[in-house]
């Protein structure tokens, strides 16, 4: 393997509060190869936001280590800097500026020479889909397109390395969409490393390998297939009229691996579905519970998530 | 339609919106907009960002006044009879606006004694609420030390203290962790079950593909209003293709290439999940040609099928049909 673009080794970041000492981050290694999405995933409070700020060096660590493409996140910061990109949660740009104001001030704060400007700035927002737009102040463009204005501020001073916090937060499918197919583009042809945290499992699914964390520990680190692989047996869906009764029916039958419930759906693990599936259905009838049909679907991220996240709370005893 | 018939059916629907414009200047936010929600349905109000969607709600709230149409709810003018429709309806919007110097159980007493809850009445309710909101053993707790899942939920709690009929959320579940976001869609259906009229915003086609109808729009028009099983059947402008490769980013290249050169006659062309949809005029008739595509530019595949389409691609489809509209 090529050294790794990212790396962190038993890294840990305690916190001093009234009530003690609140550890945010605890112990946690991980590597991302170069050319990699890495996405960093879990509940809300696990650490995400800040294992990626210990990895920038805006937050000073309490131990362990951590590098980017070999430079000290604390010692080295500043020439980590110049070579990494970064989103911000909730970042926002400054309004009162035009779109390409806001790329020169970008520009600026990175050093960038003006004749490497003059050529960057245009590449960039066509890339993003913002030509059209150099004079609209940034206040008045839609939240897809901040964020797209955003990707390509940090993209200003051609980092090999991207760090991005939620960068799609409250954004419409269609502009997510868009957003992926340039990180995609990014990643297939400048084979730029990308680390991003993100509350959205299907994003999760499109990175190359995802981080689950979980109050501070790095529980699961592996590809999507291989941790939805994770999940014991086969996924049945549907739609019982009495929610309640139908997951306590289905929690005490054989064969029954885990159940989940969504607004009014049970997803019911099971480790043979084409005998399990009558099963169900028996029983669902037996006790006069109107149900539609039975249907097996693919294991997605959303639910490996959770199975993973309620195992670990089991042991835990947590809050979920 | 006469006076009568307006009056009874806004009397039959907990919220009823005719005709609804809304201008700001030259900028059109609503067209001519018209829905009904049924008592105790669990309706889902999408768009992109900048659709309409808010705008709509505030005028819902009577905290805007529409240019022209009308909006009631509980056969109330919206308009004209704002303060009677705050009392009966629950708001919660994106930023939960909470107290974060105030522990939970006093962020609800406040939202009780704001909708002029006796002491009486709160004691019996603030235990249904923090039961009901999983905050038992946190009501002592300050809201700013609350994660984003409990602040939701409390949000949530602090919207519905005063027994709303009808529950407006917009955007509830913005980056909240999956697991919360379930647990929120639960007391969403425990509401629903219990008669209360739910309208909510949300950028998760999943948890759109949860409600039991969805009306969609777009730039300000209301381009689709149906059953999620519904909609996937008639607002689907071709047929999907689902595509499994190990380099979805180098096929997208090919495929995006082959799409803006018009070698293949592809409406769409997205990354979803791990895999890749693309939307075609006839699956059967376009899978071979993909297949060829792809080989010839040395990118393995591994499947390519002709699948339903997911609440996502009949939600492109459909913002790109008005843009084509328009």
């Amino acid at each position: 393997m090529n050294e790794p673009a990212i790396i962190t080794q038993d890294l840990l970041k305690e916190f001093k509060t009234p009530k003690g000492i609140l550890t945010a981050v605890d112990h946690l290694s991980l590597q991302v190869a170069p050319g990699e999405t890495f996405g960093l995933i879990g509940p809300d409070g696990a650490g995400k936001s800040t294992t990626t700020r210990l990895i920038l060096g805006l937050l000073t660590r309490t131990g362990g280590e951590s590098r980017v493409l070999g430079f000290d996140s604390m010692r080295d910061m500043y020439q980590l800097r110049a070579r990494v990109g970064y989103i911000a949660q909730q970042f926002s740009l400054p309004p009162n500026l035009t779109v390409m104001e806001n790329m020169q001030f970008s520009a600026g704060v990175q050093s960038v020479r003006p004749e490497e400007q003059k050529k960057r700035i245009p590449e960039l927002l066509e890339f993003a889909g913002l030509g059209g737009f150099t004079k609209r102040l940034a206040g008045k463009l839609s939240g897809g397109m901040k964020k797209k204005l955003a990707l390509a501020c940090c993209l200003i001073h051609e980092p090999q390395v991207v760090l991005l916090d939620e960068p799609t937060l409250g954004v419409d499918p269609v502009s997510r969409r868009e957003f992926w197919n340039l990180l995609g583009n990014l990643r297939a042809e400048k084979g730029l490393t990308i680390f991003v945290c993100t509350p959205y499992m299907d994003e999760a699914e499109r990175c190359t390998r995802v981080g689950l964390i979980y109050e501070g520990r790095l529980i699961v680190n592996d590809t999507p297939a291989k941790i939805k692989a994770m999940l014991p047996g086969h996924m049945l869906e549907f739609t019982p009229a009495a929610l309640e009764r139908a997951r306590a029916l289905c929690s005490s039958l054989e064969g029954i691996l885990e159940v989940q419930s969504y607004g009014d759906k049970l997803h019911v693990f099971v480790d043979n579905p084409t005998l399990r599936n009558q099963q169900i259905i028996n029983a669902l009838d037996e006790q006069g519970i109107a149900h539609d049909v039975l249907r097996e679907l693919e294991v997605r991220m959303e639910e490996a998530f959770i199975s993973l996240i309620r195992r670990q709370t089991a042991t835990n005893g947590g809050d979920h | 339609m006469t006076i009568e018939t307006r009056i009874s059916q806004s009397q039959a629907f907990p919220i009823l919106v005719q005709h609804l414009s809304k201008r700001f200047g030259s900028f059109i936010a609503v067209e001519d907009v018209s829905f009904s929600i049924q008592p105790g349905e669990v309706f889902g109000w999408l768009g992109p960002n900048g659709a309409g969607k808010t705008t709509t709600i505030r005028i819902l709230l009577g905290l805007m006044k529409p240019t022209s149409g009308e909006a009631y709810v509980l056969g109330l003018n919206s308009a004209t009879q704002s303060k009677t429709v705050h009392a009966q309806v629950g708001y919660m919007s994106q930023q939960f606006t909470l107290y974060n110097d105030l522990t939970a159980r006093q962020n609800i007493r406040f939202y009780g004694g704001v909708h002029g809850m006796s002491s009486r009445e709160l004691r019996q309710r603030i235990p249904e609420i923090l039961s009901m909101a999983g905050l038992e053993g946190r009501e002592n707790v300050l809201t700013s030390s609350l994660s984003g899942g409990w602040k939701q939920r409390l949000a949530l709690g602090c919207a519905i203290v005063h027994r709303p009929r009808v529950l407006f959320l917009d955007e509830p579940t913005a980056g909240v962790d999956p697991i919360s976001r379930r647990q929120f869609w639960e007391l969403i259906y425990q509401m629903a079950k219990e008669g209360v009229t739910v309208l909510v915003t949300t950028h998760y086609m999943d948890e759109a593909e949860l409600c039991q109808r969805v009306g969609f729009i777009n730039a300000g028009h209301l381009v689709a209003l149906d059953s999620v099983a519904q909609l996937k059947r008639t607002q689907m402008r071709g047929q999907v293709l689902e595509i499994n490769t190990p380099d979805p980013e180098k096929a997208m290249l090919a495929l995006s290439a082959a799409r803006q050169e018009k070698s293949l006659p592809l409406d769409e062309a997205a990354l979803y999940g791990a895999q890749i949809h693309v939307v075609v005029p006839d699956a059967q008739q376009y899978i071979e040609p993909i297949q060829r595509l792809l080989t010839s530019r040395k990118i393995q595949v591994s499947s390519i099928e002709w699948i339903q389409p997911t609440l996502e691609d009949v939600f492109i489809s459909a913002v790109k049909s008005g843009q084509t509209k328009q």
